[in-house]
């Protein structure tokens, strides 16, 4: 078995005047090592400048999110014996601005999150002695979407939020539907206005690709259809039947 | 991005196989807007119109747009379950369910085409 595996590592710091450069590290090829073992390896061991982020180191913090020989994967889910016998690249998530090597910026995505009230929304106001009650059958409507870690990589996968600034992207949407899902939510409404404008739903062109690579079986590209079929639906609904209930 | 953005992934190519395949939808419905009006015309025009069709250049193209169109329809039909979330009392309907709704339905409109024009 080979005892060294090399790893490619996008390096950018914003104060150095050469700009971006690949790296070449060479880490031990261990069998129970993820890249963000690997990673971790380097800062401790030979280079202590490599910036990236990580927490939890199990697949919940959605933070050690990168590119992974183009891939966009959790780090902390990668294992190096896959990616044998290398070299592997390690590059930032694509389409986000890059702060330093393989950190990156998403405050578009948390801009975007208050934008469509990932919050429940009651009509009337909050009757804080009243409880909300709710059977496991309604969870289950949402559940899967609101299984989303915010890890980014469907924004990574998707080739539209390259192409369209202003595109929300798949996490997004797919939020907005576990809060259109939540039977103690009214907020249905005011959200469809939002999808269905500028940078919403219909920017999607259905590539599929974000639901390839989510970690947590969220399904963005499902719940953008399923929120396209209801805007339609909406539509029609406003046309054909102006006097009844959307 | 360049506009070669698409020759990056496996799946990103499929999806512009499947958006361009819709050039072979309007293929044959422009064809078959000839070949009504060519009915319309009267059987000198049909006749002439089938002629043309009966061209190797016509049938090439023909059995390419059926080709697209194949790939079309089958792509779309898998997908379809992602949009189409039916629920039967507190379940949900798979989606192999779901798609193989359009595939029967598919069947049975080809075969009373088919039954009606033999
Ligand atoms: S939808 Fe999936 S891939 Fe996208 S941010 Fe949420 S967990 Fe990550
Ligand atoms: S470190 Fe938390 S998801 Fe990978």
């Amino acid at each position: 078995m080979q005892q060294q595996i090399t790893l490619e590592i996008f390096r950018y710091n914003p104060d150095d005047k050469e700009g971006p450069a690949y790296k070449k590290y060479e880490v031990p090829f261990r069998k129970d090592w993820v890249i963000l073992d690997a990673l971790n390896h380097i800062k401790d061991r030979i280079d202590g400048t490599l910036s990236f982020r990580w927490s939890c180191r199990m697949g919940i913090c959605g933070s050690c999110g990168m590119k992974v020989n183009g891939n966009p994967v959790l780090t902390c889910a990668s294992f190096l014996e896959k990616l044998a016998p290398g070299p592997i690249r390690i590059e930032p998530l694509e389409y986000f601005p890059v702060i330093r090597d393989l950190v990156i910026n998403m405050d578009d995505f948390m801009d975007n999150l208050k934008k469509v009230r990932s919050w429940i929304i009651h009509e009337k106001d909050d009757n804080l002695d009243e409880e909300y009650l709710q059977t496991p059958d309604q969870l289950s409507d949402y559940k899967q979407y609101s299984m989303c870690i915010n890890c980014m990589l469907c924004y990574s996968a998707c080739p539209v939020y390259g192409l369209e600034p202003g595109f929300m992207g798949p996490a997004v949407i797919a939020l907005a539907q576990r809060y259109n899902m939540d039977s103690r939510d009214d907020g249905n409404k005011l959200r469809m206005d939002i999808m269905n404008a500028e940078g919403g739903i219909w920017h999607c062109t259905f590539v599929g690709d974000c639901s390839a690579v989510c970690p947590k079986n969220v399904d963005p590209a499902g719940a953008i259809q399923r929120y396209k079929l209801e805007g339609a639906r909406a539509w029609w609904t406003r046309w054909l039947l102006p006097w009844g209930k959307e | 991005m360049t506009i070669f953005w698409w020759t990056r992934k496996k799946s990103y190519l499929r999806f512009i196989l499947r958006e361009l395949t819709s050039l072979a939808v309007a293929f044959f419905t422009i064809e078959m807007i000839f070949l009504f009006w060519s009915l319309k015309e009267g059987p000198d025009v049909y006749h002439e119109f089938m002629e043309f069709l009966r061209s190797p250049v016509l049938v090439f193209l023909n059995l390419s747009a059926m080709a697209g169109l194949l790939f079309h329809s089958i792509t779309w039909f898998n997908l379809s379950a992602k949009a189409i979330v039916v629920k039967i009392g507190k379940a949900r309907i798979p989606g192999k369910l779901v798609a193989s709704v359009n595939y029967i339905a598919w069947i049975i409109i080809s075969a009373v085409i088919v039954w009606i024009l033999y």
